[in-house]
Order: C-alpha cells, then structure tokens, then sequence
C-alpha cells in the first residue's frame, strides 16, 4: 500500500517539467518531445484512478490518448520536415512569418 | 515504508530527472533518449498500479514507434545545434517561475483534497486482466474504436501528403 498522493505528485512534476520544455526550448522537435511528456503525466493520472476505483475504463482512455497521440505526432512530425525544407530551421523563433 | 513505497519513489526520481535531463540536454538525440527512459520509468509505474496491458503498450508505442519515428527526424534533419541567443530574455525565468507556481497549486490541492487516501498495491486479478480491458474496449466503447482507428488512418494520409515532394506547380 502506498498513498494516492504519490502517483498524482509524480503526475503533477512531470507535467509541470513538460511545460517548462515547452516554453524555454527553441527546438521544434524537443517542443513536441515536452508535449508527449505531458500526454505521459495526463496518462498517469487516469492508470491512478483506475487502479484507485478498480474500474477498467481508465485504461481504456489511455489506450485512446496513446492512439491520438501517435496520430498528433506523426502529422506534427511531417508539418516539422516539411516546414524544414521550406525555411531551413525548425527554431520555433524563426517561425515569425505571419508577425505583423 | 514498505518495499513498494522504496520501489515507487526510486522509479519516481528516475523518472523526473530523466524528464529533467530532456529538456536541458543540449543534442536532440540525448533529449529523445532520455524520454525513452523516462517512458519505461512510467510504464514500470503502470504495471505497479495494475495496469500490465497498458504498460506494456506504453513501451511498444510510446517508447517504440513514436521515439523511433521522433529519432528519424531527427537524424533526418541533422542534429545541428541550434544558436542560443535570446529574443526573449525573460521568457526562460518566467517558465521557471509559472511553473514552479504550477506545482506548488496542484501540491496544495493534493494535499488539501486527496489528504492520506492509500491506493491497493496490485490491483485485483480481474482489473490487470488484458481480457477484461479488451471486453470493455470493444462493446462499451465500439464506437470511439472505430473513430479512433479513422482518426490514424486520416493521420496517416495527412503526414504522407504534407511530406511528399512534390515540383509540379500548384502541387503542393
């Protein structure tokens, strides 16, 4: 036995790390690679409360934000090469085109 | 503290400081293989919340095919590092600063909220039976698999069309 507090903390920090990646990295490619770390964290919560109600259904969800995931990462992938080999850079700072 | 507590803070701290290590490291190669053990981390997490299925899915999937699929591009666009100047330069202590103010809300809520709810250390046999999610996954929730399964195909089409080379004009 251990407390629910536990999993939730662990939850909470990694998703908390994923938005410091998201904002401090210039890289596109670390950008989205914080973004899976926060699907991860959101996953975390639902496996705790699976396990805390003993209800199946929050695997079930995780199945479904790991498929969506996987989908957001393979068209986010392909926007990324493609907007390398237009622009030459995937700096998210190079990417002021549509700045005023 | 039992052995599970000792067990469940070791993966804990294995898993922060990889996710740490992600977002400071400077190659984007080191970055992605420190997600990698980050993402077993949480899956040894799941199998220990009972949830085997799921965990081993998080290791084919997640730590799999999207990493690999994270490592491609990135071999594929070069590893260059990537000038550091700041057009920003309050925006790193800023992050810093909001996020911190993030956890510390969410540790108030827990602590406030949850207070000293215990969880079961290995859940029930039925809820770690892969056969009792695949019952759920295909009657209660027939209908989101089919959507689901609709949405990669749709995923699928789109990254190969954004990707293709294409010199014709008007062909993009």
């Amino acid at each position: 036995m251990y407390p629910l507090i536990f999993p939730l903390a662990l939850a909470g920090i990694l998703f908390s790390i994923g938005v410091v990646g998201f904002l401090i990295r210039k890289n596109a490619i670390i950008v989205f690679m914080s973004l899976e770390l926060m699907f991860n964290a959101a996953n975390l919560v639902f496996i705790t409360f699976a396990n805390y109600f003993q209800n199946v259904n929050g695997q079930v969800i995780v199945i479904f934000i790991m498929t969506t995931a996987a989908a957001e990462v393979a068209v986010g992938l392909a926007l990324i090469v493609s907007i390398f080999r237009s622009r030459h850079s995937i700096s998210v700072d190079d990417l002021n085109k549509l700045k005023g | 503290m039992t052995t599970s507590m000792i067990f469940f803070i070791l993966l804990a701290i294995l898993a922060i400081a990889s996710a740490v290590a992600m977002i400071a490291s400077r190659s984007a190669i080191y970055s992605a293989l420190f997600l990698v053990l980050n993402f077993l981390a949480v899956a040894v997490i799941y199998l220990m919340l009972g949830a085997p299925f799921v965990s081993l899915a998080q290791i084919t999937v997640y730590a799999g095919a999207i990493m690999i699929l994270f490592i491609f591009v990135i071999m594929l666009l070069g590893t260059k590092k990537l000038d550091s100047e700041e057009p920003l330069k309050w925006q790193r202590p800023l992050a810093i600063l909001l996020s911190t103010a993030l956890v510390i809300e969410g540790a108030y809520v827990l602590v406030t909220r949850i207070g000293s709810h215990a969880l079961a250390t290995a859940a029930t046999s039925e809820l770690a039976d892969p056969k009792t999610l695949g019952m759920v996954l295909f009657q209660k929730y027939a209908l989101p698999f089919e959507i689901v399964s609709v949405i990669l195909l749709v995923a699928a089409i789109g990254a190969v069309v954004l990707s293709r080379h294409d010199s014709k004009p008007g062909g993009n």
